[in-house]
């Protein structure tokens, strides 16, 4: 049960401060995500300048880029997924643990971007994956990725433990499992995961 | 009651482990029963760049490669000795020639009972 907000201000004036372990667990993961050490393109240079001095991406909490994504729990898509290479971002999207999270990064990330024409680029990772936090830009200045990173720690932050929205990872019945495509005579096959990304319906 | 001096140290160190321990046990508990695992074939693959594995981690060499990397460590040393030697041949005299002509022949010999032997034949 969470403590009325401004009982809790009036506690915290006298010398007295609670807190929920929904607040601990929620401040313990927003303030400690691993990303993964994994680029896909240009912005992934912009990516690199916010974990350096100037930006600071540590600052947050997040400065361990972790190789393996066996210790990652946020996945930077920064830049162009092809479709050769959208198999291998699904599937290491599926070795990371739970709790996961998602950050597109970049017009490619979100739609395929200047090359959405393109017959080799994935038209947005979402059709395969479900993303927490997208951001514009070709590429998004490291400022917009910091932006979005802390747009991820209050959607962090807001997760409830129990309950019907509580996150995948902590719903027994939550299925952690995304289907790999694979490449087929013209296309990914699935072109996409109808579970994450429901194709849009045409009206004429 | 027996006063032992180490017991302060056998407290402490009861009280070190379990400041290690507790938290590692906490987060398993937290982990066992909040948290439920959800293991799947792809994230329990090996392999971690994002490609499916092929073949079998347990790759045997065969042992007749050892010859060939003890008779390339010989020779590797050996042009190790011959650039020097190279350098400085116009300045060298009659018994250095000699000694090192020696040291070379020995490698070669070396090299020629390999070969006799039939260890540069890939069987």
């Amino acid at each position: 049960m969470a403590v009325d907000e401004n009982l809790k201000i009036e506690m915290g004036k006298q010398g007295v401060f609670v807190t929920t372990l929904q607040e601990l667990y929620n401040w313990g993961r927003r303030s400690s995500v691993w990303p993964m050490n994994f680029g896909l393109a240009c912005c992934a240079i912009e990516m690199i300048a916010t974990t350096m001095a100037r930006y600071d991406l540590a600052r947050f909490g997040a400065e361990v880029f972790r190789p393996s994504p066996r210790q990652a729990d946020l996945m930077i898509i920064s830049g162009t997924v092809t479709k050769k290479m959208a198999p291998q971002v699904v599937r290491l999207y599926n070795q990371m643990g739970e709790p996961r999270y998602v950050i597109a990064m970049g017009a490619c990330a979100i739609s395929g971007g200047p090359f959405k024409q393109g017959y080799n680029v994935l038209k947005g990772i979402d059709r395969y994956i479900p993303v927490d936090v997208h951001i514009p830009g070709c590429p998004p200045r490291p400022e917009a990725l910091l932006d979005a990173f802390i747009t991820l720690q209050k959607k962090i932050d807001a997760q409830s433990l129990t309950g019907e929205n509580r996150p995948r990872h902590l719903n027994p019945e939550g299925q952690g499992e995304f289907p790999v495509p694979e490449q087929g005579e013209h296309d990914l096959e699935p072109p996409s995961n109808t579970l994450v990304w429901p194709a849009p319906m045409v009206i004429r | 009651m027996v006063s032992n001096t180490y017991i302060p140290l056998v407290v402490l160190f009861v009280a070190a482990l379990g400041f290690g321990l507790a938290p590692l046990g906490l987060a398993w508990l937290w982990a066992r029963f909040f948290s439920p695992r959800k293991p799947n074939a792809i994230k329990n693959a090996i392999y971690e760049c994002g490609l499916v594995s092929k073949g079998d981690a347990w790759v045997q060499f065969r042992s007749a490669y050892y010859l060939y990397a003890i008779i390339f460590l010989i020779f590797d040393v050996e042009a190790v000795f011959l650039l020097p030697f190279a350098v400085a041949f116009t300045g060298l005299s009659m018994a250095a020639c000699l000694a090192m002509l020696v040291f070379v022949l020995l490698l070669v010999e070396g090299l020629a009972w390999a070969w006799a032997k039939g260890v540069l034949t890939w069987a």
